[in-house]
């Protein structure tokens, strides 16, 4: 944390001027987020003439609005095919993902899979707030067993998707999972996966208190940010209880949220290979033929 | 970086000046001349080969070529590229086509410049993979939900098919819309001698960059440098902090969506910038009409076996001339109703159930007879199936 | 010390929870959007953590550190559904 840079002069550098206040109910995660973003893009120091941001549909989505700076507000879901697009055009370009769950995991899970699993350079931020919280409130991949929405009024009788364990599979280059109620491991977090090589993914558990909190008797702001704070358990620990820990213990882990750092590795990314594939072509005048295999003769 | 298209560099890798191709090639070629250097495919066929060509030439330019995850994956990571500032095509069919709709929309409202390739192939659902038609007239037009005006042209043979390409990239640079190339699976699969064009008889529109002051730059109203609707491009990276978004938003591209004035303007404009140059845009291919009193009026593959009917029953006596429409979207209603004036048939030959039948119906008004000729199941009309048509035995 | 931009606040009270010293309570002025912004009690042990100031969802709160006490300037009126009011 820098001492010269106060939220007066973040507002003034990073807000869209024109555009704010936010369309965000009080207590939602979602301007928290915004704000982490900020710092770490601060403490870069990055030229935000060449940054790009792209977003889907829904509440997260309308982040990309409050920045000034270039951004991107697709259909719903294919944020990433988006981005993989600008990407492409203009490697230069830092590009930025700001998702949800349902448009990340649900209708945009193929292109999901596939951005992580070519690797392609870009931070996709995404801000689970286990429900559908823009359309009302309806049921989201993620949303835990038990829980009430309204489309399942009496109770989610699916289990729900864990995210970052797929993109670690997927073998993503950097892959976390925080919550918006503490800041300081977030930004830092977020410092490395921007300046990260490859696909990262950083997924922060944003608390909803209109549509999920309350209905499921969690509406109190206060009391809902105590909970996502209760609920969750670093990784370093949950996975010491599970592989040492009572049974007991291990039955206490069931409601609890997973989050740190999944993975931290070094792959080359997409562009990277196909730049050296293009300069093997073009470098060496190739004495490969053009197409045409039947000669006319006259 | 982004893309320079070198015009030296192209022509050594697309070879010899006159070639025996197929029609996906051709298009393939004529990208690659107009200078796209952003390809996102997914293999259907029967333009799978549209796909193939790119990967192998696009690379050897300095463009790039990613196989996307599926059709909706690939026109939007198209119109991403278009923002990026490359120009940018897909090539797909049928099921493909109404994949890539919703994207085409938003493409349409975020005004955006790129190429769709349909070699159109029987319908509807997985029909006939490898057989052609021109079933997806109606859905180039009105696929996608809201108002829009569309581009779409109608190759017939191969040659047509790298300069339709070309053209189809000149028209959407001009007027930032979605552009649609309908070939079909006959002219696709086809393959026939080309001349790849020089240079210097080449006719390349780029789009219109944004160079003026930040602080004055409209992004979405009429264009702030020339006399025309459309805006200035600020491709991403060069300092304008553009706020694109397919929701309906006003000139400086915020969301507006509880005001009625704000979405009538935005429409009416992306749709007037077509409507009013319609005269410009449209290409028609007259032969025979001078003394006609039947004509065809048919674009694509129909047009091949309806030419040749057309000398046979010229043969016979029977006075017979065609309209061949180059450019199908926006549909040239002018020039169909003074065709409609002067003879006393038109026959549209379609393999289809009769789709361009009606605007021509629409645009005749009653002036003159108009009987439609369907063919479907894959195979093209024969020239002696068209002859009843026109009276001859 | 700490300056509020009463029209940006949303009334959510997370930086009341947040302060580890409890130094912020609510004001008695009622903002535009009909809620209470915080301010700093009579008696306070403000330290500067910033912690406050990070968790905002809205950017309404800002700390000014005691050696750096400027002139703040009068924010700008914002309508409570969003633009600038002229």
């Amino acid at each position: 944390m820098t001492e010269i840079k106060t939220a007066e002069e973040l507002n003034k550098k990073y807000l869209r001027e024109g555009m704010w206040p936010t369309i965000f109910c009080n207590g939602c995660g979602n301007g928290v987020v915004l704000e982490y973003t900020f710092w770490a893009l601060e403490e870069l120091g990055w030229d935000m003439d060449k940054v790009v941001f792209v977003s889907g549909i829904g509440c997260s989505s309308r982040l990309p609005g409050y920045i000034n700076a270039d951004g991107l507000h697709t259909t719903h879901g294919r944020a990433l095919a988006f981005a993989t697009g600008i990407k492409a055009a203009n490697p230069d370009l830092n590009v930025i993902v700001f998702t949800g769950d349902g448009d990340c995991a649900g209708i945009g899970g193929n292109h999901f899979i596939h951005a992580a699993r070519r690797n392609i350079d870009m931070t996709v931020i995404m801000i689970n707030n286990f429900i559908y919280g823009m359309t009302g409130g309806q049921l989201a991949p993620t949303t835990p067993f038990g829980s009430i929405a309204t489309t399942a009024p009496y109770g989610n009788i699916e289990h729900p998707f864990d995210i970052c364990n797929l993109a670690k599979a997927l073998g993503a280059n950097y892959v976390a999972r925080w919550t918006v109620t503490h800041p300081y491991q977030p930004i830092k977090s977020l410092k490395r996966a921007l300046q990260k090589k490859g696909f990262s993914l950083v997924e922060f558990l944003a608390p909803c208190p209109t549509a999920y909190g309350r209905r499921n008797k969690l509406g109190d702001i206060k009391k809902l940010w105590k909970w996502y704070e209760d609920h969750t358990i670093l990784l370093e620990d949950y996975e010491r209880i599970m592989s040492y820990g009572s049974e007991e213990e291990k039955e206490a882990m069931k409601d609890m949220f997973p989050i740190g750092v999944f993975q931290d590795i070094d792959k080359p990314g997409f562009f990277e290979e196909y730049q050296k594939l293009v300069a093997r072509l073009m470098g060496k005048n190739n004495k490969k033929t053009a197409e045409a295999k039947v000669v006319i003769k006259k | 970086m982004r893309y320079k298209r070198d015009p030296k560099k192209i022509r050594e890798v697309l070879g010899d000046k006159v070639q025996f191709v197929l029609g996906d090639m051709a298009c393939v070629y004529g990208g690659i001349l107009a200078g796209c250097s952003f390809f996102g495919g997914y293999p259907i066929t029967p333009a799978s080969e549209v796909a193939e060509g790119m990967a192998r030439l696009l690379p050897r330019v300095g463009g790039t070529y990613i196989q996307m995850e599926d059709e909706i994956g690939s026109i939007a990571a198209v119109i991403g590229a278009s923002w990026g500032g490359a120009k940018a095509m897909t090539a797909t069919s049928g099921p493909g086509f109404s994949l890539m709709m919703e994207n085409y929309g938003f493409a349409v409202m975020t005004e955006t410049p790129c190429v769709i390739v349909n070699i159109q192939r029987t319908g509807p659902s997985t029909g006939q993979p490898t057989l052609g038609a021109q079933g997806d007239m109606m859905q180039a037009r009105w696929g996608t939900h809201g108002d829009f005006e569309a581009i779409a042209l109608a190759p017939s043979n191969v040659q047509e098919c790298l300069d339709f390409t070309i053209e189809a990239f000149n028209l959407s640079e001009k007027y930032r819309n979605p552009v649609c190339v309908m070939a079909d699976g006959e002219i696709g699969h086809l393959r026939e001698r080309i001349t790849i064009p020089d240079e210097k008889d080449l006719k390349i529109i780029n789009r219109v960059e944004a160079t003026i002051d930040k602080e004055k730059f409209i992004p979405f109203g009429v264009s702030q440098t020339r006399k025309s609707k459309v805006p200035d491009f600020p491709v991403f990276g060069t300092g304008y902090h553009t706020y694109v978004t397919g929701l309906t938003h006003n000139e400086k591209g915020f969301p507006a969506t509880d005001k009625q004035k704000d979405h009538e303007k935005l429409v009416k404009r992306i749709t007037s910038k077509i409507s009013d140059d319609i005269d410009k845009i449209v290409k028609v291919e007259e032969t025979h009409l001078d003394d006609a009193d039947i004509a065809f009026v048919t674009y694509g593959a129909s047009a091949r076996p309806a030419e040749t009917a057309m000398e046979l029953a010229r043969k016979k006596g029977v006075k017979v001339g065609m309209l061949r429409l180059k450019i199908v979207w926006p549909f040239p209603e002018k020039v169909i109703y003074k065709l409609g004036k002067k003879v006393d048939k038109i026959i549209v030959p379609e393999m289809n159930l009769g789709q361009i039948v009606h605007p021509v119906k629409e645009a005749v008004s009653g002036n003159c007879e108009v009987v439609s000729a369907p063919k479907i199941g894959g195979e093209m009309h024969l020239p002696h199936e068209l002859l009843p048509y026109l009276g001859v035995k | 010390m700490i300056v509020v931009n009463e029209d940006w606040c949303k009334g959510c009270n997370l930086c009341i929870e947040r302060c580890p010293v409890n130094a912020l309570e609510e004001s008695d002025t009622i903002n535009r959007r009909g809620v209470r912004p915080p301010r700093l009690k009579e008696v306070n042990e403000c330290n500067c953590c910033r912690l406050c100031e990070l968790v905002c969802p809205d950017f309404a709160i800002t700390v000014i550190p005691e050696e750096k006490k400027k002139d703040v300037k009068k924010p700008l009126l914002r309508s409570p559904v969003g633009g600038i009011n002229r």
